[in-house]
C-alpha cells in the first residue's frame, strides 16, 4: 500500500513538473540578464496551441514540439524589443503579451479549425514518446515510477545543462554580470543589448516548449484553459528558488509534489474538505518561504531598462 | 519619444488581443443593422418593413413555408466557460444555430469571460430587444433573476436551474443521473476487475447528481463492484485527472468515468495511455478516443435550447420548470456504440424501457441514494 502509494506520488509530481520547470528555467534566463518577463504565461500558452496545431499538421511530435518553443521565442523577441531596445515598462509589456498571446492561439484556432477554440485531439501515436512504456505492467509501482514522456527527463537534464551554462560558461557569466551592473559590463565592451536578446529570447523559447509539453505529453489538443495559471506559478518557482535554475528545480518539484498529495488526499476519502486539499501546495509554498527560504537576492539590474552611454 | 511609440505600439496590441477574444459573429445572424432596427419604427413604416427581409422570407419559405420566424431573436448568455467548452454552452448553441437553421431565426451569443459579465450581458441583449434571452448555466441564475424582475416582460430561459420562480422565466432542467445511470449500467457490465472510477469536478448538488446515477447503474448491472471516487475540484486541470486515472488504474480500475469538464480531458488521456476504458460526459466524446471512449453520458442542451427558441416563434413557451428527461429525448446514452459489445447495448435498450415506463426510478438525492444502495457513494460528504 506504501509502496503503490508512493508510486502514484512520483507518477503525480512528474505528470505536473515538466512544463512548470521549462518555464521555469526560461525565466531563470530572463530574470538573471536583468528583464522581468511576466509573459511566461502568454508565451506558454502560444507554444501550446503551435505544437498541437503542427503535430496535427506535420506528424512529427519533435518538431511540433520545437516549433512552439520557436512561437514562444518569437514573442520572446516581441518582449525585448519592447523592454531592451526600446526600454519600455517590462511589467506592462509581459502583461501586453498575456493578452496578445493567448487571444491569437483563440483567434488562430476559431480561424483554422471551424470557429473551434479547442483543436482537434492529437492520435497517441503523434504524441512525445514515453520511456520504458510496456516493459512494466500496467498500474505496477515502477510502470508509474518509470514510464514518464521522453520530456519529462529531458527537463530534467536540462536543469543540469542550464546549471552548467549559468556558472561555468563565459556567456553565463556574462548573463549574470549583465544582470547585476549593465554600465560597468557596457565599459568594459560586453553588448548588454545583444546578451539581454539571447536571454528573453530563449525564455521565450523554453517556455513555448513547457506549454508544448502539456499539449503533446499531458493532453492531447489545445484548449484554453490548459495553461492557465502555470506561467504564474513558474515565475513564483524562479523566485521561491532564489533566482538559480537548480533553486526552481526544487520548488517545481514541490509544487508538483504538492500536486500529487492533493491527488492522492482526494481519492483516499478522508474527510477533508476538497478546497482544503486545493490549497496544499499555495500554503506549503507560504510555509516553505517564510520558514525555510528566507529571501531571495534578486539581480540588482532586474527590471531597470538599460540606456547604453551616448 | 521612443517610449511614447512603443507605449502606443503596445496599447495597440492590447486592443488587438482585446478584440480577438471577443465572440465571433454567427454567420447565420445577418448583419448588425437588422438588430438594431426597432421594432417600434418597424410598426411605423410597414411598407419599408416589407421590402427589407424580402430576401430572407424567400429563404425562410422554402425550409419553413408555415410562418416567417425571421424577425424573432434569440440570444444566449454563456458561463465563464465561453461557447466552445466541448459542454453545455457550446450545446447550447448549437441549438441555436440548429433553430436559425431551420426556424429562419436570428440568434446571437455573448460570453462571459468572469462572473460579474452575466449581468452587462443580460443587459446587452434586453437592450437590443430580444425575444428569448437564454442563460447557460447555474452561475447565472442571481444575475438572471435581477434581470427578470427588472423587465417583467422580457423573456428568460435559464438550463440547469429551477430555483426562479418568475411569470417570464423557463428553467430548463436535466435528469443528468438518468444517463449516468445507463453509462454506469453499461460499465457494471463490461469491467474485468470488478472495480471501476468516477472522477468529479466539482462538489455541488447537480454535479452529484451524475454520481448517484452512476454508481446506481454499476451496482444494478454489477452488485460487487467497487466504485473509485475521485473529487478533482476543478474543470480546468487536466493533468489532475490524468493522475487520478493512475491512481485507480494503481488500485484495479478498468473504467473511468467522468463529469469534469476539461479535467475530463485528462481523465479521457490518462485512460488512453493506461489502456483502459473511459466514458464521457455531456456530449458523445467518441471522437476524443475513438478506441478509449466506452461510451458517453449525454445532455442534450442543444435540444432544449432549440425547443425554447421554437417555443418562442410559436408562442408557446411556458413559464416555470421543463424537466429534459430519458423519455423526452433530454438525456441519453451516446448514439456512438462501437466499443459496446451486443450483451451491453440489449441491456442499455432494456433498461432504457424501465427508466421510461418507471419501473426503475434513478435516484438524485443523497437521501434516496443512502436509502437504496447505501453508504458508498462518498464524494458529497461536507
Amino acid at each position: 500500500m506504501f509502496l503503490r502509494n508512493l508510486g502514484l506520488l512520483i507518477n503525480a509530481t512528474m505528470t505536473y513538473t515538466p512544463p512548470l520547470l521549462l518555464a521555469a528555467l526560461g525565466s531563470c534566463f530572463s530574470e538573471r540578464s536583468g528583464v522581468i518577463n511576466i509573459g511566461i504565461e502568454g508565451m506558454m500558452t502560444i507554444g501550446a496551441f503551435v505544437g498541437a496545431s503542427m503535430a496535427l499538421v506535420c506528424g512529427n511530435p519533435w518538431l511540433a514540439f520545437l516549433l512552439g518553443g520557436i512561437a514562444g521565442a518569437l514573442f520572446g523577441l516581441l518582449h525585448a524589443i519592447a523592454c531592451v531596445s526600446f526600454q519600455a515598462d517590462q511589467t506592462i509589456s509581459g502583461t501586453a503579451i498575456n493578452f496578445l498571446a493567448p487571444g491569437l492561439a483563440v483567434f488562430l484556432s476559431k480561424a483554422i479549425y471551424d470557429g473551434s477554440s479547442d483543436t482537434p485531439p492529437i492520435d497517441i501515436s503523434g504524441k512525445l514518446p514515453k520511456v520504458f512504456d510496456g516493459i512494466f505492467p500496467i498500474g505496477s509501482f515502477w510502470n508509474n515510477v518509470l514510464s514518464n514522456y521522453s520530456v519529462a527527463y529531458l527537463s530534467l537534464i536540462l536543469v543540469a545543462v542550464v546549471w552548467f551554462v549559468f556558472y561555468k560558461t563565459k556567456f553565463g557569466m556574462r548573463l549574470r554580470a549583465v544582470g547585476e551592473a549593465p554600465e560597468a559590463c557596457d565599459t568594459l565592451g560586453i553588448n548588454v543589448y545583444r546578451i539581454r536578446y539571447i536571454c528573453v529570447m530563449l525564455s521565450g523559447f523554453l517556455s513555448g516548449l513547457g506549454g508544448a509539453y502539456i499539449t503533446l505529453a499531458t493532453v492531447n489538443q489545445f484548449r484554453p484553459i490548459l495553461v492557465v495559471g502555470q506561467g504564474f506559478m513558474a515565475i513564483a518557482a524562479v523566485i521561491f528558488g532564489k533566482f538559480k535554475p537548480q533553486g526552481a528545480l526544487f520548488a517545481c518539484l514541490l509544487f508538483g509534489l504538492c500536486s500529487g498529495v492533493q491527488v492522492l488526499a482526494g481519492a483516499s476519502n478522508i474527510g477533508i474538505s476538497p478546497n482544503l486539499i486545493s490549497m496544499i501546495p499555495y500554503i506549503v509554498t507560504i510555509l516553505a518561504l517564510v520558514l525555510f527560504v528566507g529571501t531571495a537576492r534578486v539581480p540588482a539590474a532586474n527590471g531597470k531598462p538599460f540606456q547604453k552611454a551616448k | 519619444m521612443k517610449k511614447k511609440l512603443v507605449s502606443v505600439l503596445l496599447a495597440c496590441t492590447m486592443a488587438f488581443a482585446l478584440v480577438a477574444c471577443g465572440g465571433a459573429k454567427d454567420p447565420a445572424a445577418p448583419a448588425e443593422e437588422t438588430t438594431e432596427e426597432a421594432p417600434a419604427e418597424e410598426a411605423e413604416a410597414p411598407a419599408e418593413e416589407a421590402e427589407a427581409p424580402a430576401e430572407e422570407e424567400a429563404e425562410a419559405e422554402a425550409e419553413a413555408p408555415a410562418a416567417d420566424y425571421s424577425e424573432i431573436k434569440v440570444g444566449m448568455v454563456t458561463d465563464t466557460g465561453g461557447v466552445h467548452d466541448a459542454s453545455f454552452n457550446q450545446s447550447s448553441w448549437e441549438g441555436l444555430q440548429r433553430a436559425a437553421d431551420e426556424l429562419g431565426i436570428q440568434v446571437q451569443y455573448l460570453e462571459s469571460k468572469a462572473d460579474s459579465d452575466y449581468a452587462t450581458n443580460l443587459d446587452t441583449f434586453i437592450d437590443e430587444e430580444y425575444d428569448l434571452i437564454i442563460s447557460v448555466g447555474f452561475k447565472l441564475a442571481e444575475a438572471t433573476k435581477a434581470a427578470a424582475e427588472a423587465n417583467p416582460d422580457q423573456k428568460f430561459a435559464i438550463i440547469d436551474d429551477a430555483s426562479i420562480d418568475l411569470p417570464n422565466v423557463t428553467c430548463l432542467m436535466f435528469k443528468q443521473a438518468q444517463a449516468s445511470y445507463l453509462v454506469g449500467y453499461v460499465a457494471g457490465l463490461t469491467t474485468e476487475t470488478n472495480t471501476v472510477g468516477f472522477v468529479l469536478g466539482m462538489s455541488s448538488p447537480v454535479m452529484h447528481e451524475f454520481g448517484y446515477g452512476y454508481c446506481a447503474g454499476v451496482l444494478d448491472a454489477n452488485p460487487e463492484a467497487t466504485i473509485l471516487q475521485q473529487n478533482a475540484n476543478a474543470f480546468d486541470k487536466p493533468a489532475t485527472g490524468k493522475s487520478a486515472v493512475v491512481s485507480m488504474v494503481s488500485n484495479g480500475a478498468d473504467i473511468v468515468f467522468h463529469a469534469a469538464g476539461g479535467t475530463g480531458n485528462g481523465v479521457i488521456e490518462g485512460c488512453k495511455e493506461n489502456k483502459i476504458w473511459a466514458i464521457g460526459v455531456d456530449k458523445d466524446q467518441s471522437p476524443d478516443g475513438p478506441e478509449t471512449v466506452l461510451t458517453s453520458a449525454m445532455k442534450r442542451v442543444d435540444n432544449a435550447s432549440y425547443e425554447a427558441s421554437k417555443a418562442v416563434c410559436e408562442g408557446t413557451l411556458q413559464s416555470g420548470v421543463i424537466t429534459y428527461d430519458l423519455a423526452a429525448g433530454g438525456v441519453d446514452i451516446a448514439p456512438t456504440t462501437t466499443n459496446l459489445s451486443e450483451d451491453a447495448l440489449k441491456a442499455v435498450e432494456e433498461v432504457k424501457a424501465k427508466i421510461i415506463s418507471g419501473e426503475i426510478v434513478v435516484p438524485e438525492t443523497k437521501d434516496d441514494f443512502k436509502a437504496a444502495y447505501g453508504d458508498v457513494y462518498t464524494l458529497d460528504e461536507e
